[in-house]
């Protein structure tokens, strides 16, 4: 393990610390859009550590979170009235849909199989011919090529009981529309990092033009995220707003050509719900109409009533950061991972259980 | 949701007259199939970085063992073990 020390060595995490509270003269808000990073944060107890006058914002970058409870429904209805072999990630299997969710479907006898990868599912539909397999395919752009790249497996084999039940979401239009909120509090954006090593960095040069706000594309672990934040804390202090890139060791600029070629032969940009926030144009993911067959939406008809959130849930103002996870009223008491009223309650990436998970009730 | 994990490449196999290159890649001796069609100069003894059964970049070893050790030291590995599969390994 002599790695280790390096991502979250005290020497290294310390001296970021210090450079970070000898840059900030000013009060900050830093939005990581990424729930991944979030979770980070939280768990290796860095929100604490950092000054008072740099405020952390949990932007809505958790895929699971942000996937409307009415396509949950729509799910949790093909695994128990169209008997089909209904597949997805285990984080998603177990969010709470407007009656159920996947997993309490399962153990009511609908054939719900958690999975590690949508290619996994491709092999599930050759051996079961006789049976539909619906992989529910979530994800931001990270998990976009995995998503089509199991319509072109599919595809190229001939496979005619497969389809993909998607609720694809993009980072840059929801920056977008945090950004044009009139009450949006965010200074600068940890953009996320793996979303980038897919796409590349060009899409955010018009965000960092139109909002005049520092964009530095981030990793993961506690010594990449201190420093993605001090790369901003200095464009803030300084006055200045450009898109830089702390996580070059993975994020090439122009992305990863064969990731994006496959996206683009399978999905379009249409417009998408997103759970807490509501709808952002051109912000997610559809099945093109050249592959419908493969399209869950297309070859099911189902009809459900349209679900509604809670109302005392206050998940849209955490997610724009206007609240702190723990200042909402229903936190820990009405609101639990186990018993969710929003979105970012649901999986541990979502900032208010990583808040619940992680006890942190001061940060 | 988009972590992804470095494992090394230990065997590579060609499918539709190599349309579709697959690979075991072993996670620290968890061994999973991984689709190298994003990664195609990726080869035998590379180490890739994988999210959700899809190579998605190359990384070096030094980097590569840095980040496996930081998320195994974190617990952050269990989509590793999640699965039903028939094919899945046993947790170590």
């Amino acid at each position: 393990m002599k790695y280790v020390s390096e991502f979250r060595s005290p020497e290294i995490v310390d001296a970021l610390l210090k450079e970070i509270k000898r840059t900030v003269k000013g009060t900050w808000h830093i939005m990581e859009v990424c729930g991944g990073q979030t979770h980070s944060l939280v768990k290796n107890g860095l929100l604490n550590m950092l000054p008072d006058n740099v405020q952390m914002i949990h932007g809505p970058g958790c895929p699971v979170c942000v996937t409307p409870i009415s396509l949950i429904d729509k799910a949790v209805h093909l695994a128990m009235e169209h008997d089909v072999i209904l597949c997805s990630f285990g984080d998603m299997i177990r969010v709470p849909g407007s009656g159920m969710s996947l997993l309490e479907a399962k153990s009511k006898g609908g054939d719900v199989r958690i999975l590690y990868s949508p290619l996994e599912a491709v092999k599930i539909a050759k051996e079961n011919p006789a049976r539909e397999v619906v992989f529910f395919a979530v994800g931001f752009e990270t998990t976009a090529p995995a998503n089509a790249l199991s319509v072109v497996h599919a595809h190229r084999e001939g496979i005619k009981n497969y389809s993909i039940l998607t609720s694809h979401v993009l980072v840059p239009p929801a920056m977008e529309a945090i950004m044009s909120d009139d009450d949006c509090r965010v200074d600068a954006f940890l953009a996320a990092g793996h979303v980038c090593a897919i796409m590349g960095i060009s899409e955010y040069y018009p965000l960092v033009e139109k909002y005049q706000v520092p964009i530095v594309v981030t990793g993961f672990e506690p010594v990449d995220l201190l420093e993605g934040i001090l790369m901003t804390v200095k464009q803030l202090e300084s006055g200045e707003y450009k898109l830089e890139n702390q996580y070059t060791r993975v994020v090439e600029s122009e992305g990863n050509k064969n990731a994006i070629a496959v996206v683009d032969k399978i999905f379009e940009v249409t417009n998408r719900e997103w759970r807490g926030i509501g709808n952002i144009p051109f912000s997610g993911y559809a099945v093109k109409k050249d592959y419908s067959d493969y399209d869950a939406n297309k070859k099911f008809s189902i009809a459900i009533t349209e679900a509604h959130e809670d109302v005392t849930c206050l998940s849209g103002d955490v997610m724009k950061g206007k609240i702190k996870p723990h200042q909402c009223p229903n936190f820990g008491t009405k609101c639990t991972p186990l018993k969710p009223l929003g979105a970012p309650m649901v999986s541990s990436e979502g900032a208010c259980a990583a808040y619940y998970h992680y006890n942190l009730t001061t940060a | 949701m988009c972590l992804a994990i470095p494992g090394k490449i230990q065997s590579i196999e060609l499918l539709y007259g190599g349309a579709v290159k697959m690979a075991k890649v072993s996670f620290g001796g968890i061994i999973k199939e991984a689709s190298l069609e994003m990664v195609p100069t990726a080869d035998v003894g590379d180490y890739v970085l994988v999210h959700v059964g899809v190579a998605i970049s190359k990384v070096n070893e030094e980097e590569a063992n840095k980040v496996f050790g930081y998320l195994k030291e974190a617990g952050e590995l269990d989509e590793l073990y999640d699965t039903e599969l028939s094919s899945s390994p046993q947790k170590l």
